[in-house]
């Protein structure tokens, strides 16, 4: 009986991604763009959608119009690029370790990556933003390392993976930490680090994350069916002419670069890059080609989500996406965790 | 002949499997390589796949190191099916044998009508085709086990390797495999090299038997030649009987329990 049940909405829930997925990618796309517009509006300044279309036409007269413009504009194109990066970088991970655990935050190249930038900025003060992201990825790397030699050599099972990585990411957040003791940064800056704000991010800061973006993910979807192969096993994806060492390495890589660029941009906003690789391997199943674009979509989503929840809960109090994230996040990956330990 | 290993020595890590491994794949043949746990057979196999770099001697494809041919080239001229096979989450029979083509596509390009022509046709040869929508993890053992032979045809090569195709199968599923790739080898003309553990199996099948034990090859032949109770003894220590199989009339290794083994020295003694 019970086993019948569960056959049913196996094929109930495949076969309706199956039978439209277009369709349904594309509401999924209408109702991030929605979103993003009603989002203009919420927020410690009230403005009407009046100001919200006057400031999309580029009328700046309005000094409403301006506000939004300024200050909300980018945060919305932020939610779109970090939701992005940081969704693509958890799926490439979770299909490369092959380990439903993987992600960003989880085996610490999120808090690895807010070191690394947050040591550049304090080291050499004054230096500009654009260099921040090649730090912040070089620290996400020597936190990817440390986790590979510590766990992963010799078939590591996801769970040793990702305490390994709870307890990388702990030893980064303390020396994050350290560094604010040390030299404390004004509230805001150490808000970032520490739990990832879109708060006060310009234009400049799109443009910072825009490239990697730009570059990287239509690169990683190129590869998609490289991903599906090396999710066959080292063997058969060898077998198969897959150089797998190296292709791994290079996805990871990407990914490592893309979860950087966002921490480097909007300090270490955690669980998206878990949870939206698996929404979107759920509704669309598991080829790669299908489920990055909708992971994308997905932390899109979540990101404009949390960032609406942190700014319209209590205005004009901020609440950081990053801990709107956590919330919803934490009880995500415990359910993970103990579905995965079994 | 295409494929062969000349002097490898083939180690993990640290650990030598094996120290001077020569032996010859035969072309348009069923061969079988057999050895007691840890004779290195696995090993062996993966060698002449090219998924483990030999520590010294070399592996040779038509005339060219297999090593410093392309491995993309590679997939194109031999087929390997691992022993451990990881079936992705739901996923649908017809698209796990396109990962067949694989090899023969480039990120960007659409799938070609050969590629379509190879998956039809793979899945034809296989009795596959009916089950193209069906979710691989909703197979019986002996029918997922086509799918991934499936799969292999579908890389469009003449040499396939298989490491213990019909391991944790049923006997009906390890009959339904190995009959399987007995007629691919009679009518495709497809050269068949696979790890077998069952020495009844492997005499019923093969060509030619290869026989390992420690990493080395102890003997090879036909099956006739190859299953005696002298080899048996030696290579898997056990005591047998070997007699013609009633219908086949290949040759059959029936173990002895204790008792018997009394009762046989009695006997001949």
């Amino acid at each position: 009986m019970s086993s019948t049940t569960i056959v049913a909405q196996h094929v109930r829930r495949t076969s309706l991604a199956k039978r439209h997925p277009a369709a349904l990618m594309g509401s999924l796309g209408v109702l991030a763009v929605v979103l993003s517009i009603y989002s203009l509006k919420v927020g410690a300044t009230e403005v009407s959608f009046g100001n919200v279309l006057h400031a999309l036409v580029g009328d700046r007269s309005d000094q409403a119009a301006a506000i939004v413009f300024d200050f909300q504009v980018p945060r919305v194109l932020l939610c779109w690029l970090i939701g992005t990066a940081l969704a693509v970088s958890g799926a490439v991970m979770q299909g490369v370790i092959r380990n439903p655990l993987a992600a960003p935050d989880i085996i610490g190249v999120t808090k690895g990556a807010g070191f690394g930038g947050m040591l550049l900025l304090l080291a050499i003060p004054g230096v500009p933003v654009l260099a921040v992201v090649p730090a912040a990825f070089v620290g996400g790397l020597l936190a990817a390392g440390l986790v590979y030699l510590l766990a992963y050599r010799r078939g590591a099972t996801p769970v040793r993976i990702a305490l390994v990585g709870i307890a990388v990411s702990a030893a980064f957040e303390a020396g994050i930490r350290f560094l604010l003791v040390r030299k404390p940064l004004d509230v805001s800056a150490a808000l970032i680090w520490l739990t990832g704000s879109l708060f006060g991010r310009s234009m400049s800061a799109v443009l910072e994350i825009l490239p990697w973006v730009l570059v990287l993910v239509p690169l990683i979807v190129i590869w998609a069916r490289k991903l599906d192969v090396l999710g066959l096993g080292d063997d058969l994806a060898a077998g198969l002419g897959e150089p797998v060492e190296k292709t791994r390495r290079l996805l990871l890589l990407f990914a490592v670069a893309l979860a950087a660029a966002a921490v480097a941009v909007a300090g270490t906003i955690g669980f998206v890059g878990l949870i939206a690789p698996h929404m979107a391997r759920r509704v669309f199943g598991g080829k790669h080609l299908a489920s990055i674009p909708a992971a994308a979509l997905f932390g899109v989503l979540l990101m404009l989500f949390a960032d609406m929840i942190g700014r319209g809960l209590a205005p004009p109090l901020e609440i950081p996406a990053g801990l709107v994230t956590a919330v919803v996040g934490g009880p995500y990956f415990l359910y993970l965790l103990v579905k995965t330990g079994k | 002949m295409r494929l062969q290993a000349q002097g490898v020595q083939l180690a993990y890590d640290q650990k030598v499997i094996a120290r001077d491994l020569t032996l010859t794949i035969p072309d348009g043949k069923v061969s079988v390589l057999i050895g007691p746990n840890g004779s290195g057979k696995s090993t062996a196999l993966r060698a002449l796949a090219r998924l483990l770099p030999p520590a010294k001697g070399s592996v040779i494809l038509d005339g060219k190191s297999i090593q410093d041919t392309p491995t993309k080239e590679v997939a194109r001229l031999l087929a390997i099916l691992p022993q451990v096979l990881v079936t992705p989450e739901s996923i649908s029979v017809e698209d796990l044998v396109w990962f067949g083509r694989h090899p023969h596509r480039t990120s960007l390009k659409v799938p070609s009508a050969a590629d379509k022509e190879a998956v039809e046709w793979a899945m034809t040869v296989t009795s596959t085709a009916e089950l193209r929508h069906q979710h691989v993890d909703q197979l019986s053992g002996g029918q997922r086990q086509r799918v991934w032979i499936a799969l292999c045809l579908a890389q469009g090569t003449d040499l396939i390797l298989l490491d213990e195709p019909t391991t944790y199968l049923d006997v009906a599923y390890q009959l339904e495999v190995l009959d399987l790739l007995h007629q691919l080898n009679q009518e495709q003309g497809k050269t068949v090299a696979m790890v077998l553990h069952d020495f009844n199996m492997a005499a019923e099948y093969a060509d030619h038997v290869f026989v390992m034990k420690s990493g080395a090859l102890v003997t090879q032949g036909t099956p006739e030649d190859v299953f005696t109770c002298d080899t048996i003894r030696d290579v898997f220590g056990v005591e047998s009987k070997v007699v013609p199989h009633p219908v086949s009339g290949k040759p059959m290794c029936i173990p002895l329990r204790a008792g018997l083994r009394a009762q046989l020295s009695v006997a001949t003694g």
